[in-house]
């Protein structure tokens, strides 16, 4: 008892323990706007998909039907098809194109430094801009690339794919290049003692030393791939006919085409279990939690 | 997680319904000056079109009756594809518009039902301006269950067919009356290497007027009246199946040429590529005058040309039956503060002056004075085709998805579109419809 005092008293006065913490009410901010934005919204939906809502008057209760109607819908198990491989191609796409220029642009050369600036602009600007100016570039009849690439389901899927990719692609970059020149330059010195290669220096030291730096990356990546959205608005609106009509689209559809609410909650609610249940078995899988270092034995 | 006591939620939920309170007193506060007074807006869909309704609010704003009902109009310009949904959710909130843009019919069926529209059927009854100020068929359009609930604000918009005259004249056609004429023009077109037809296939609306004339020109209007009324069975009519059929052909024989799934109508793609003479034929609404008109005006003027969609051989539809939009409405929210300078507005529509703005756009007015004034028109004998189509209609059938229940509209178009796209077979897309619930 006495000794939880004296601690208690060293915490707040005494010089070495530990600093003390900030107050409470710090956190006031992160969390009201966590509550207004994330938490009420997330609730609200949550209560609507026991509802029936077309937007106007007051929501009508009744119980159970969205979700069955939900786990009914073949539209579902198409959407969730494709939202499937659209963030595993995504991830393959990315991963590879981000992984390999950003230990590229980890080198301390001036060029390296001009053309990593350079690369980086496409994430400077919004989505919606991007999509715009593809669904100018891939126009039929006056666009650059001719065809009917919007109109086709492979066309059309892998334009999701690259637009994406080459809007997000300078992010992972930028992040794999941070992971990159955190690694020790004398690993690669006694690798290169050892008679290591370029190739060989690159997957035994650099892809390893990388691990928790592609796990934050994927993480990522994944995540965001679930909740693309404006894209496919923008490019396909989901065509054609359904074939790339991802979960948000879906969802978009239900609620501001269809006014369906209380349909829309009902995906949104499974999209939000889903990206929660899928990020947290990542992270389980690959032992991120953990946090074991790279550099063990160093 | 313990030291945000259960008080501290409840403090965080006051909060919420304090800033949503506060939310309330703005939209209110912007939409009334108290009683007697204050501003009306109006929420309108932002097309080219829209220069004839700020014309309108400028006069309005500047008139005595402005100044008799202490009232001015605020026009709020809504990006065309985003309109429906962005009334939707405006109409739920408390910033709701006082007086909205629509297209009658289904598009304002939830609306009524909620209770938010004015009824307006005695307004119009007593008023003489509005009773006889526009054509009636077209004012009871604007109504639900008998009531009124729509004032006309824009010009008719009847489906038909535009062509290219230069292109028609350089390869010897003349304009079809039957659709076997049609394909015959389709087979010369293509060979000389013009698409036959311009489709903006990215939205599903320019889609859909291909099927609503083929199952008139085939089965009748009745067909589509019996679907219309809530009868899904009414898609299992052979009319439908023949015209799915027939809409498979044309994309088969290349009607479309190839990437017509990716051109857009409403940024611009299809005028584009009819109006650079890739395309020789559009299927489209009265607007696409105006809609050149404002992109390529020398187009507009000097090379094109329309005429009604062709009889189909052994068809039961009319060649005269009419599909499309009798034109647009404004109704009036019942919350409105203002309603008699929202009414006084709306009185302006039936005017010389709007019918006037109305005409010099190219627009085709469903005005009664719009007759004697057609002549006035940047193209009188354009005006004069669509204003006797319309007169003449024995059937005008409104568009479909503005006629379906709102729940089938959507569900409806993305068959159309799988259709269109090679996703369903003339049969697979029968069976889809008839399934609709």
């Amino acid at each position: 008892m006495s000794s939880t005092v004296t601690t208690g008293a060293k915490g707040r006065t005494g010089k070495g323990a530990r600093p003390s913490r900030p107050h409470t009410a710090w956190v006031l901010p992160g969390v009201l706007f966590f509550t207004f934005f994330a938490a009420a919204p997330m609730a609200l939906a949550f209560y609507l998909s026991f509802t029936r809502w077309n937007g106007l008057g007051d929501p009508e209760p009744v119980g159970l039907e969205n979700w069955r109607k939900l786990i009914d819908d073949p539209r579902l198990t198409q959407s969730l098809t494709v939202t499937v491989m659209l963030t595993v191609v995504s991830w393959v796409f990315q991963t590879v194109v981000s992984l390999l220029l950003g230990v590229w642009a980890a080198g301390r050369q001036r060029n390296r430094a001009v053309l990593s600036a350079v690369f980086f602009v496409p994430f400077l600007l919004s989505s919606t801009a991007i999509s715009l100016l593809f669904y100018a570039l891939l126009d039929p009849n006056f666009g650059i690339i001719r065809g009917d690439t919007l109109g086709t389901t492979s066309g059309a899927f892998l334009a999701i794919v690259f637009v994406g990719g080459w809007q997000f692609i300078p992010f992972h970059t930028l992040i794999y290049q941070g992971g990159a020149r955190q690694i020790p330059e004398v690993l690669y010195q006694a690798a290169a003692i050892d008679g290591a290669g370029r190739y060989r220096q690159f997957f035994s030291i650099t892809l390893p030393q990388l691990r928790n730096t592609a796990t934050t990356s994927t993480v990522l990546m994944v995540v965001g791939s679930l909740t693309y959205f404006e894209t496919v608005l923008i490019l396909t609106q989901g065509g054609p006919g359904t074939d790339t009509a991802i979960l948000p689209y879906l969802m978009y559809e239900a609620g501001f085409k269809s006014y369906d609410f209380g349909y829309a909650s009902a995906v949104a609610t499974f999209l939000v279990v889903a990206a929660t249940v899928l990020s947290l078995l990542l992270v389980r899988l690959t032992g991120f939690g953990a946090m074991r270092s790279t550099r063990e034995g160093m | 997680m313990e030291s945000y006591s259960r008080r501290w939620f409840l403090g965080a939920g006051a909060t919420t319904l304090v800033s949503a309170a506060g939310l309330t007193a703005c939209g209110s506060g912007g939409g009334s000056g108290g009683s007697g007074g204050g501003t009306v807006t109006a929420m309108v869909y932002g097309d080219d079109a829209v220069k004839i309704q700020t014309q309108a609010i400028d006069r309005f704003n500047a008139s005595a009756a402005a100044k008799k009902t202490k009232g001015s109009i605020k026009l709020q310009k809504i990006p065309a594809s985003d309109y429906p949904a962005k009334l939707r959710t405006a109409m739920g909130s408390p910033n709701a518009p006082d007086v909205f843009f629509n297209w009658g019919g289904g598009s304002i069926k939830a609306y009524q039902e909620a209770n938010q529209l004015i009824d307006l059927t005695d307004t119009i009854r007593t008023d003489s301006v509005l009773k006889d100020g526009f054509l009636p068929s077209v004012l009871a359009s604007g109504s639900l269950g008998g009531k009124m609930y729509g004032i006309p604000m824009r010009g008719m918009q009847p489906v038909m067919v535009f062509y290219n005259k230069t292109l028609f004249a350089e390869h010897k056609l003349q304009p079809p009356t039957t659709w076997d004429q049609l394909l015959d023009i389709n087979t010369k077109l293509k060979k000389a290497g013009i698409t036959p037809f311009a489709l903006g296939g990215a939205e599903t609306w320019p889609e859909l007027m291909w099927l609503e004339y083929l199952v008139d020109r085939i089965g009748g209007p009745q067909v589509f009246e019996r679907i219309k009324n809530g009868d899904a069975s009414g898609w299992g009519d052979p009319a439908v199946l023949k015209a799915a059929e027939t809409v498979k052909q044309l994309i088969d024989d290349g009607a479309f040429g190839k990437g017509y799934s990716s051109v857009g109508y409403s940024n611009g793609g299809a005028p584009a590529v009819f109006a650079k003479g890739r395309a020789a034929m559009h299927l489209m609404g009265s607007w696409e005058y105006p809609t050149q008109l404002g992109k390529f005006p020398d187009f507009a003027r000097k090379e094109l040309g329309w005429f009604a969609f062709p009889q189909y051989e052994g068809g039961a539809g009319d060649i005269r039956n009419v599909v499309g939009n009798p034109t647009n409405y404004w109704s009036v929210n019942a919350r409105v503060a203002n309603k008699d300078a929202a009414i006084a507005f709306l009185r302006d529509c039936a005017s010389e002056a709007y019918t006037k703005d109305l005409i010099a756009n190219g627009d085709v007015p469903t005005t009664t004075l719009a007759e004697k004034l057609l002549d006035s028109s940047p193209n009188p004998e354009y005006a004069r085709f669509q204003y006797q189509m319309v007169q003449q209609a024995p059937a005008f059938t409104l568009s479909w998805d503005q006629a379906v229940d709102p729940s089938w509209q959507t569900p409806m178009l993305t068959e159309i579109n799988k259709l269109f796209v090679g996703k369903s077979s003339p049969a697979q897309f029968v069976s889809a419809l008839k399934g609709l619930k």
